[in-house]
């Protein structure tokens, strides 16, 4: 089986060059100015070739909350977005405690047969921060990561074993820092806005304070830790100095977080409820200086599905989280690129090589002997987004209506096409 | 004219719509002094007060409005226990709409619910108080109170002392004597002021005294016992001794200064039962003004519906 990708141009960390990218046995075979080859030919003329996004934070929902979504709607959201291999978080139900969840995860993935799907184990048996879940047994089943997202493992003792454990598997924590006592229940950030709507404020503080504790057990354990969803100006400059001094940390963020303040909660408006919540400007713009300096590793999007019915009810009530997966390449592209703040190349590295690398997965890279991870781009193309049009189960978005560059033309991986913007 | 269709909160409504509210309460105050107190204002038309938290004076206040301007009137209370798993608001809206009603006095202990009610009904929502964020028909009340009292809003200096954080009334109190040029004095313990709230022309003060100074009206929030167990403040009695008004600290506000309070009053606590009692209270005249801004908005909401709908 052959492909040929012609006149495109590549994105690589060193930048831009028009080649053509010639497909083999699902493997990335040749890379040149002009190929010629009797064989299926893609013609993305003008348009970039990318090595395929990788998504380390993602919820699939499936088992347990397939009316949000499931691995099949997921899947396909993802490679409509571009994004060619998934890593989705543990919270299902049951919860992905157990090399059985984690077996069965792989599976679904295999017969849907779109994406790459790599499942996360939880640290903790039912996310309940108490004892430890079957690392060994889940690594073995095929689990990259551990990470009881949605919230903390409050016990930093329990938290110390868990990254001391998982350690002698390779296996790192994603760490969702949220200090649960004191976020009290907040719903949004406090702040001017949690005032004037009266919706329950969760403060930076309840945010940094995890993130500064899992830097600390980090550095003392000399063990690498990985932070999720990075949202406070203050937690940027935690992470910052921690690697400045050499501590193994990395850090993620999502598009809501670089392009999205709490002004928009005064409507009420569930679709802007997200855990950590929409801060303040100043936080958007740290965000975007920890990407520029490197201080924020990679890009994700914490795609959070949700039916309507979880999100059509009181703020206080709703579901937290956004579905992201559709829409953060063309986000990361209009807001980062197009603003002259990241290069494309830095973008694509964030979203593809150095997820990656924090987890050890192949791809995030165009090269010869590479798994023909691709996704095509038209960044000239722009277009209205329109939260009911996605293919997710999740409509949940707060970037309805906002126009977007960056429409993904072909979502290939392991040589096969799996998108196709027709 | 009132602009919407809703009174949602102090926050949504412009200056002038706060006065012609203000303005219909002074007829309506004149109309319950009369031996027959009850017009055929609302006739034909229906009320409904849906109470998902206990209240008596201001769901008994928005009943007697009804009542006494001619319109049905019906209460449903429905238990904040159900809230989560029973009929979802939008159902129960839909659900009033159907049956012909005309306006929903709604209380939620959610922020925002009344604002989710109105977008999916068509009868016009008051908001009888919502979580943490307004109540806006108690600010009505107690500016009709100073208003009457002083004949302007202008220039007055209100202190606000007590749980602002978690008060709806202060909150909306706030934006209505804002946009009607009153200064606003805030105190409280730092547990019980929200963040950024001089953002919204607030001053915080430092003392009571600082407070009190020179206002024209203090005006005590009640206390709820569940936040001193919630760690907010040691004990009731230590609360009294540092942010609770007494007699002595009402000598720093201006001769003849009045006093508010919401309702009902932990006596002794935030206010000690001499400055409850006192000349200057007018906390019982603020009852009677609730009935007549309630009429007043009535009224006018329906004068919005015939208009607009």
């Amino acid at each position: 089986m052959k492909l040929l990708i012609k006149n495109g141009i590549l994105v690589t960390p060193e930048g831009e060059t028009k080649a053509d990218l010639l497909i083999k046995d699902g493997k990335i075979s040749k890379i040149a100015e002009q190929i010629q080859e009797n064989c299926k030919i893609i013609d993305v003329s003008g348009k970039h070739v990318l090595p395929g996004l990788i998504d380390i934070h993602v919820h699939l929902r499936e088992p347990g909350f397939e009316s949000k979504e499931d691995i099949q709607s997921g899947s396909a959201a993802a490679v409509k977005g571009g994004v060619t291999q998934v890593c989705c978080m543990p919270n299902t139900n049951p919860v992905c405690d157990n090399a059985v969840v984690v077996n069965y995860i792989l599976n679904r993935a295999k017969e849907v047969n779109l994406c790459k799907v790599h499942p996360i184990g939880s640290i903790t048996k039912g996310e309940q921060g108490e004892t430890l879940s079957d690392i060994g047994k889940m690594k073995a089943a095929g689990a990259v990561a551990l990470s009881d997202d949605g919230k903390s493992v409050m016990n930093s003792y329990i938290m110390r074993l868990a990254m001391e454990y998982a350690n002698g598997f390779g296996l790192k924590c994603l760490c969702h820092c949220e200090d649960a006592n004191l976020a009290d229940g907040g719903v949004v950030n406090e702040g001017f806005n949690s005032t004037v709507t009266g919706l329950k404020g969760s403060p930076r503080a309840a945010e940094d304070i995890m993130i500064a504790r899992e830097i600390a057990l980090s550095e003392s354990l000399d063990i690498p830790v990985h932070i999720c969803h990075v949202s406070t100006c203050s937690g940027v400059e935690i992470i910052r100095s921690a690697k400045a001094r050499g501590v193994k940390v990395t850090a993620e963020t999502c598009p809501h977080y670089f392009i999205l303040t709490d002004d928009i909660i005064t409507s009420f408006d569930t679709f802007t409820k997200v855990n950590p919540p929409l801060r303040e400007r100043r936080d958007v713009e740290e965000i975007i200086r920890g990407l520029q300096d490197g201080t924020l590793d990679c890009i994700v999007t914490d795609h959070a599905p949700h039916s309507l019915k979880d999100k059509q009810a009181e703020y206080d009530l709703a579901a937290f989280g956004i579905s992201g997966l559709e829409t953060s390449l063309a986000l990361g592209y209009t807001y980062l690129v197009k603003t002259g703040k990241l290069t494309l190349s830095a973008l694509v590295e964030k979203m593809s090589a150095a997820p990656a690398k924090i987890l050890g997965l192949e791809g995030g890279e165009l090269k010869v002997g590479a798994p023909a991870d691709i996704t095509v781009a038209d960044f000239a193309k722009s277009y209205v987004i329109d939260g009911g049009k996605f293919v997710s189960k999740g409509k949940n978005t707060p970037f309805n209506g906002f126009c977007v560059n960056g429409v993904v033309e072909y979502t290939i991986v392991d040589g096969e096409i799996k998108y196709c913007n027709k | 004219m009132l602009k919407s269709k809703d009174l949602l909160g102090l926050q949504y409504l412009s200056a002038e719509e706060i006065s012609e509210i203000l303005e219909g309460a002074v007829a309506a105050k004149e109309r319950l002094k009369d031996k027959n107190k009850c017009s055929y204002d609302l006739k034909g038309k229906t009320l409904v007060t849906l109470f998902y938290e206990n209240s008596t004076r201001t769901r008994t206040s928005f009943e007697l409005a009804g009542k006494y301007s001619g319109a049905n009137e019906v209460n449903i209370s429905v238990a904040t226990s159900s809230v989560q798993k029973g009929e979802t608001l939008v159902d129960t809206g839909r659900t009033l709409d159907s049956l012909k009603v005309d306006f929903i006095a709604i209380r939620h202990p959610m922020a925002g619910a009344p604002k989710l009610l109105a977008e999916n009904v068509k009868a016009s929502v008051i908001n009888g108080g919502d979580g943490m964020h307004e109540h806006p028909t108690q600010a009505l009340l107690d500016m009709f109170t100073l208003k009457e009292h002083y004949g302007k809003i202008a220039g007055l200096k209100v202190a606000i002392l007590g749980d602002i954080k978690h008060s709806r009334v202060a909150l909306s109190n706030l934006f209505g004597l804002k946009k009607l040029g009153a200064e606003v004095y805030m105190y409280a313990p730092g547990t019980m002021i929200p963040k950024e709230m001089d953002k919204l022309g607030a001053h915080i003060a430092k003392s009571r005294e600082e407070a009190i100074d020179g206002a024209d009206a203090v005006m005590g929030l009640r206390i709820q016992l569940e936040r001193m167990n919630g760690g907010l403040f040691p004990s009731l009695g230590e609360y009294a001794k540092f942010y609770g008004v007494n007699d002595g600290l009402l000598k720093y506000a201006k001769p003849g200064a009045v006093v508010l309070h919401p309702g009902p009053v932990n006596r002794g606590v935030e206010l000690t039962p001499e400055v409850i009692d006192g000349n200057s209270s007018l906390i019982n005249e603020q009852v009677t003004n609730g009935l007549a801004v309630r009429i007043s908005v009535l009224k006018l909401l329906a004068a919005y519906r015939e208009n607009n709908l």
